[in-house]
């Protein structure tokens, strides 16, 4: 487990020290995610730290949004599995989560204690409405991506639409949502790749 | 009014975010809506204002989104339930990470893995949207804050589109318009 990942691309230059070095820049890094740590993760592994090549750095971005779980978190555990096996991993979670966690919960603690004073509640509410902005954009720019799905515009259109539908509308369980259009997405997204394979 | 939680609810609780994580496919906030519908919902443990509470106190502070999670567990039963639904929400999508991780990404070219990518993006889309609606949902029903927020949410997502500012510059925008009692 003592190797760095050999996929091609250049840059790879150097290897954390030990699980400690993990656990210091994944702590650096998540502290200076303010709403994302994608991007800040990025410039601390790739550019400044040299531990990954942009293209290992994508990879394992691409594997850790497959699977379920906050992406920059698998992207942590996937990056110190590679380096250190099971310690690593642990070292890289805990930097990512531990400081972050102690700032959020003693923020939270004081916003019940501090939740009367008119300013602190009107502020929240601010915040809170540009959550839902942020929200709303980052699932239409996504939604870009699907020009690009084999499924085609329509079949992706009309998914989304019924996620919608059952969840917000319906207030349906994902219990139930996630894997029953999940089972008829892959198996429309089989259909489609398969029927472009056989046209070229 | 919300509901007492009482500690014979916690496993339930625990388990609850244990079945979330697996469900987490493009990240914890799609799981946002099962955690309203849950939470405010079905047990009314929190009301709608609490909720986007905790998503904007996480948006807010540093680190992954995913922190939300513990920030909702910790309104509904203090620093156990944070832990809990951290625990919860994390552990069997880390475990699963890693087999998968180990096992290979050689694999990503193929027919199957193709069409799970593929098949699994329209739905992600349609529940990062459903989780946007929800967090604008407490503005909606209040007649007070009705449009000075819905114009908000409108500028950031224009913000979002037309500039390349970081979202902490937003955030702390719409922190200062609110404290100034606009919205």
């Amino acid at each position: 487990m003592n190797t760095r990942p050999t996929s091609p691309g250049p840059a790879a230059t150097r290897n954390p020290r030990s699980p400690l070095d993990l656990f210091v820049t994944f702590s650096i890094l998540a502290l200076q995610g303010f709403g994302g740590v994608l991007a800040v993760a990025q410039r601390e592994l790739v550019d400044r730290k040299g531990w990954l090549s942009r293209e290992q750095f994508l990879e394992a971005y691409a594997v850790a949004q497959l699977l379920p779980g906050p992406n920059v978190v698998n992207l942590s555990l996937m990056l110190g599995d590679r380096f250190f096996g099971w310690r690593g991993a642990f070292a890289a979670l805990a930097g990512m989560l531990l400081a972050p966690l102690l700032i959020v919960i003693s923020l939270a603690a004081s916003y019940n204690v501090l939740s009367d004073q008119p300013m602190v509640a009107g502020a929240l509410r601010g915040m809170g409405a540009v959550a839902a902005g942020l929200m709303i954009a980052m699932a239409l720019k996504l939604s870009v991506t699907l020009r690009s799905n084999p499924m085609g515009l329509l079949p992706c259109a009309l998914i989304a639409i019924t996620t919608i539908v059952l969840v917000a509308v319906f207030r349906m369980s994902l219990v139930w949502v996630v894997p029953g259009l999940g089972l008829s997405g892959w198996i429309l997204a089989r259909w489609f790749i398969m029927r472009q394979r056989k046209a070229t | 009014m919300t509901e007492v939680f009482v500690l014979s609810d916690f496993p339930e609780f625990f388990l609850r975010f244990l079945a979330l994580s697996l469900l987490s496919i493009g990240g914890a906030m799609s799981t946002a809506p099962e955690m309203h519908r849950y939470l405010v919902g079905e047990r009314g443990w929190l009301a709608d204002g609490e909720f986007t509470t905790a998503i904007a106190l996480a948006q807010a502070a540093p680190g992954p989104n995913v922190l939300f999670v513990p920030v909702l567990g910790y309104q509904v039963a203090g620093l156990t339930g944070a832990g809990a639904a951290l625990i919860g929400i994390l552990l069997p999508s880390t475990l699963l990470s890693l087999a998968v991780s180990r096992w290979g990404s050689r694999r990503r070219e193929t027919l199957a893995v193709r069409a799970f990518t593929a098949g699994l993006a329209p739905m992600t889309i349609g529940l990062l949207m459903t989780a946007g609606w929800i967090l604008a949902l407490p503005f909606l029903g209040d007649a007070e804050h009705r449009w000075s927020a819905l114009t908000l949410i409108a500028l950031t997502v224009i913000v979002m589109f037309r500039t390349r500012l970081g979202p902490i510059w937003l955030i702390a925008a719409g922190a200062a318009v609110g404290a100034m009692g606009w919205i």
